[in-house]
C-alpha cells in the first residue's frame, strides 16, 4: 500500500528568516507591534524590521537580561515586544527575567529564540541551544512554539502576537523543507496530522518534522503504517491528539533536537501516563554537548535523522508487539 | 619558559598569525575574521613578547600564567597562537581542520578537544569573572600565577563584566589583568550605533581599576603596558587596546561583513598577497 503524502519537502526558507518577515508584517498591521534586539538583528532577520520600523525598534546591546527587562517594561506599556536573539542567549542568560520580571506577572512580552539546537553546525556548543523546550516550559503561564517550516513560523508567528500572555517561540538558523502550503491553518496547542496511520505515532517539531516524514514514508515500505503528528505547540500540548494516538496506535515515538530527557518527549510521556501508558520511544540529543561540523553531519552523529527515527518506531512495534 | 622575542620576531609572528587565520577561516568557510585580526598584536605580545609565564613543554605547570580568551569568537587567532607556539595538543598542520567535526580547533574554544585551553567560551560576558576567581585563588594558594583576559569591546556591554570589576577591585585581585580589544565594531556594525561604550576610561576608573590605553597594534606600547600591570598593587589593571577590526588585510578593515563571514577563496588569495 503505497503512502499517498503529498510532501515534496523542497527546501524553503530558514524558519528564522521567516519570522523576521513575519514580524515585519505584523508591525504594518498593528503600531503596538515593536522588535528588541541584542545585537544579533543580522541573525535574527529583526534587521528587516528595523529598517521599515526604525522608531519601533530597540538595540540593546549585548545584554540579554537587560534586553529581557526592557521588553517587559515595554509590554506593560500595552506594546507587543518581540525580543529576539539565539536561544541559547535568551533562555540562558536572561531565565531569571523571564521567570520573574515577564513570566511571574503574565506579562504580554514574546520572546523569539532562533539558531536552536545542534543545526547551527560549526559554531560549535557555546551557541547550541538544547535546553531551551525545557526551560520555557518550565515557565507558569508562557506558551512554547517549536514550528517547523516557513509556513508554520509565519503562522505561529501572528497566532503569538494576537494571544495575550508570554510566548516563546524556537527557530533555527538553516533552510528547511517546505512542509505546508501557504493555506494551512494553525492554532496555538491544536497538533497537525501530517501522515495518516495505525500501527505507530511518531511525533515531532522543528525540523524534526521533516525527517519524521523521511522515516515514515520508508517505513511504509516496509509494511509498517506511520502516523506523523506535528507538535508545534509544546506547550500547552494537544493532549487529545497524544490521547488519541496512544489510543489508536499504542505506540509513540517523540523526534527531537533538543536534550531528550528534558524536552518535548518527556513532556508527551507525563500526558501519555496520566492518560493512556502506552510503549514510547525517544529521539533526541542524549546526554552531551555536541561539537562544530556541518549540520548534516551533526545531525547524522548525534542521531536525529530518519533513519534513527525509523529505527525507533521499529523498535517501539516490535516491544508494543510484545518482541 | 618563554623569553621574550625581538620586535623584528614579533612583527613576523603577527603576520603567520594574520596569513593562519585567514587560511583557517577561509577553509572552514564559516567563522569570525574581523575580531581574530583585531587582536593579534595583543596575543603575540602576550604569549612571545615575554608577558605571560608558559611552558609549552608543560601546559600543565601549576604556576603558568593563565590567559582566557572572553571573546571566544576569535578563537582562530589564539589556536595560530598556541600552534606557533609548539604546543603538542595544537598542531600547526591542522589549523586549516578549523570548524571540522572531531578538530581540535573547534568554532569556539572548547576545553573537551584542546585541554590547553584555560577556558571554554563563546557565550560573551563571562572571562572576566572566570579571571577573578583564579586570582583569588591564586593568591590565596601563594601561587605567582597571573591571569590575563582578553575582552571584545562589545562583550563588555554585559552587565555581568561589571560585576566582575566591582567584585576585582573590592577584593583586590592586583594579579588579573584585563584586555578590552577596542576595535569599535561588534556583530551588528559600529558600537556607537549599538550600544555606546564610551566615556570608557572614566567608566573602569570609576569601578576602582587601574586604567591603561594603548595603540593596540603596537608592540612596544603594549609590552610597557603589560609591565606596568604587573607592577600594580591591590587593584586589577584594565588595558584598552585601540585596535581596528580587520586589522592588516585591507578590505575587511572596518569592514562590518567581516564580523562573521569567512573570505571567500579570492578573497583569501588577495588577502594572503597584501600579508606576503
Ligand atoms: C552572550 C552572547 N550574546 C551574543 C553573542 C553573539 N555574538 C558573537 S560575536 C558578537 C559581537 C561581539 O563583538 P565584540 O565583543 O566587539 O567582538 P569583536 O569586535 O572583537 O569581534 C555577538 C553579538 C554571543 N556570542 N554571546
Ligand atoms: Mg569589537
Amino acid at each position: 500500500m503505497p503512502l499517498k503524502t503529498r510532501y515534496e519537502l523542497n527546501l524553503g526558507m530558514a524558519t528564522r528568516e521567516a519570522f523576521g518577515r513575519a514580524l515585519v508584517e505584523l508591525g504594518r498591521e498593528n503600531p503596538n507591534i515593536m522588535a528588541v534586539d541584542a545585537d544579533l538583528s543580522k541573525s535574527t532577520f529583526t534587521h528587516l524590521f528595523a529598517k521599515e520600523f526604525p522608531e519601533r525598534f530597540v538595540s540593546c546591546g549585548i545584554a540579554e537580561a537587560n534586553m529581557v527587562g526592557v521588553a517587559a517594561g515595554l509590554a506593560s506599556h500595552g506594546k507587543i515586544p518581540f525580543a529576539a536573539s539565539f536561544s541559547c542567549f535568551l533562555l540562558n542568560k536572561a531565565f531569571e527575567q523571564l521567570r520573574v520580571t515577564v513570566a511571574y506577572p503574565g506579562l504580554n512580552v514574546k520572546i523569539v529564540g532562533t539558531h536552536s539546537g545542534i543545526s547551527i553546525g560549526e559554531d560549535g556548543p557555546s551557541q547550541m541551544s538544547v535546553e531551551e523546550i525545557s526551560l520555557a516550559c518550565s515557565l507558569p503561564g508562557f506558551v512554547v512554539l517549536a514550528p517547523a517550516d516557513e509556513v508554520a513560523t509565519r503562522a505561529l508567528v501572528r497566532a503569538a502576537a494576537e494571544h495575550v500572555g508570554p510566548v516563546f517561540i524556537r527557530t533555527g538558523r538553516p533552510r528547511v523543507p517546505v512542509i505546508y502550503s501557504p493555506d494551512q491553518r494553525f492554532e496555538i496547542g491544536k497538533a497537525i496530522e501530517l501522515v495518516e496511520g495505525s500501527d505507530v505515532t511518531i511525533m515531532a517539531n522543528g525540523l524534526m518534522v521533516a525527517e519524521a516524514i523521511r522515516a515514515a514514508e520508508a517505513l511504509d515500505a516496509e509494511g509498517i503504517s506511520v502516523r506523523v503528528l506535528d507538535l508545534h505547540t509544546v506547550k500547552p500540548l494537544d493532549r487529545e491528539a497524544i490521547r488519541k494516538a496512544a489510543e489508536e496506535t499504542g505506540a509513540i515515538v517523540v523526534a527531537e533536537e533538543h536534550l531528550v530527557d528534558s524536552g518535548t518527549g518527556v513532556r508527551v510521556a507525563q500526558a501519555v501516563a496520566e492518560m493512556h501508558p502506552c510503549v514510547m520511544e525517544f529521539v533526541g540529543i542524549q546526554n552531551t554537548y555536541a561539537e562544530s561540523g556541518p549540520p548534516e553531519a551533526l545531525l547524522e552523529k548525534y542521531g536525529l535523522t530518519a533513519p534513527h527515527i525509523a529505527a525507533a518506531a521499529r523498535k517501539a512495534l516490535a516491544r508494543k508487539r510484545g518482541r | 619558559m618563554q623569553t621574550a622575542r625581538s620586535l623584528e620576531e614579533l612583527q613576523a609572528l603577527a603576520k603567520q598569525i594574520r596569513r593562519h587565520i585567514i587560511e583557517m577561516t577561509g577553509a572552514a568557510k564559516s567563522g569570525h575574521p574581523g575580531g581574530s585580526l583585531s587582536s593579534v598584536e595583543i596575543l603575540v605580545t602576550l604569549f612571545f613578547g615575554g608577558v605571560l609565564r608558559h611552558d609549552p613543554k608543560r601546559p600543565d605547570w601549576p604556576e603558568r600564567d593563565r590567559f582566557i580568551l572572553s571573546k571566544g569568537h576569535g578563537a582562530p587567532a589564539l589556536y595560530a597562537v598556541l600552534a606557533e607556539c609548539g604546543y603538542e595538543a595544537a598542531p600547526r598542520e591542522l589549523l586549516k581542520t578549523l570548524r571540522k567535526l572531531g578538530s581540535p580547533y573547534q568554532g569556539h574554544p572548547d576545553k573537551r578537544f584542546l585541554p590547553v585551553l584555560e577556558a571554554s567560551t563563546g557565550s560573551l560576558g563571562q572571562g572576566l569573572s572566570l579571571a577573578m576567581g583564579m586570582g583569588f585563588a591564586a593568591r590565596l594558594n601563594g601561587n605567582p600565577s597571573r591571569t590575563y583576559v582578553l575582552l571584545g569591546d562589545g562583550e563588555i556591554q554585559e552587565g555581568q563584566i561589571w560585576e566582575a570589576a566591582m567584585f576585582g577591585a573590592y577584593h583586590k585581585i592586583d594579579n588579573v589583568t584585563a584586555i578590552v580589544d577596542y576595535n569599535k565594531m561588534q556583530l551588528d556594525g559600529f558600537i556607537k550605533d549599538v550600544m555606546e561604550l564610551e566615556p570608557l576610561v572614566p567608566k573602569w576608573q570609576a569601578f576602582g581599576w587601574h586604567v591603561l590605553e594603548v595603540d593596540g597594534h603596537s608592540f612596544p606600547a603594549l609590552q610597557a603596558a603589560f609591565t606596568l600591570a604587573r607592577e600594580v598593587r591591590g587593584r586589577p589593571t584594565v588595558i584598552i587596546a585601540h585596535t581596528v577590526k580587520g586589522k592588516g588585510v585591507s578590505f575587511m578593515e572596518n569592514n562590518p561583513k567581516f564580523h562573521g563571514v569567512a573570505p571567500t577563496p579570492e578573497e583569501v588569495e588577495l588577502a594572503l598577497k597584501e600579508l606576503a
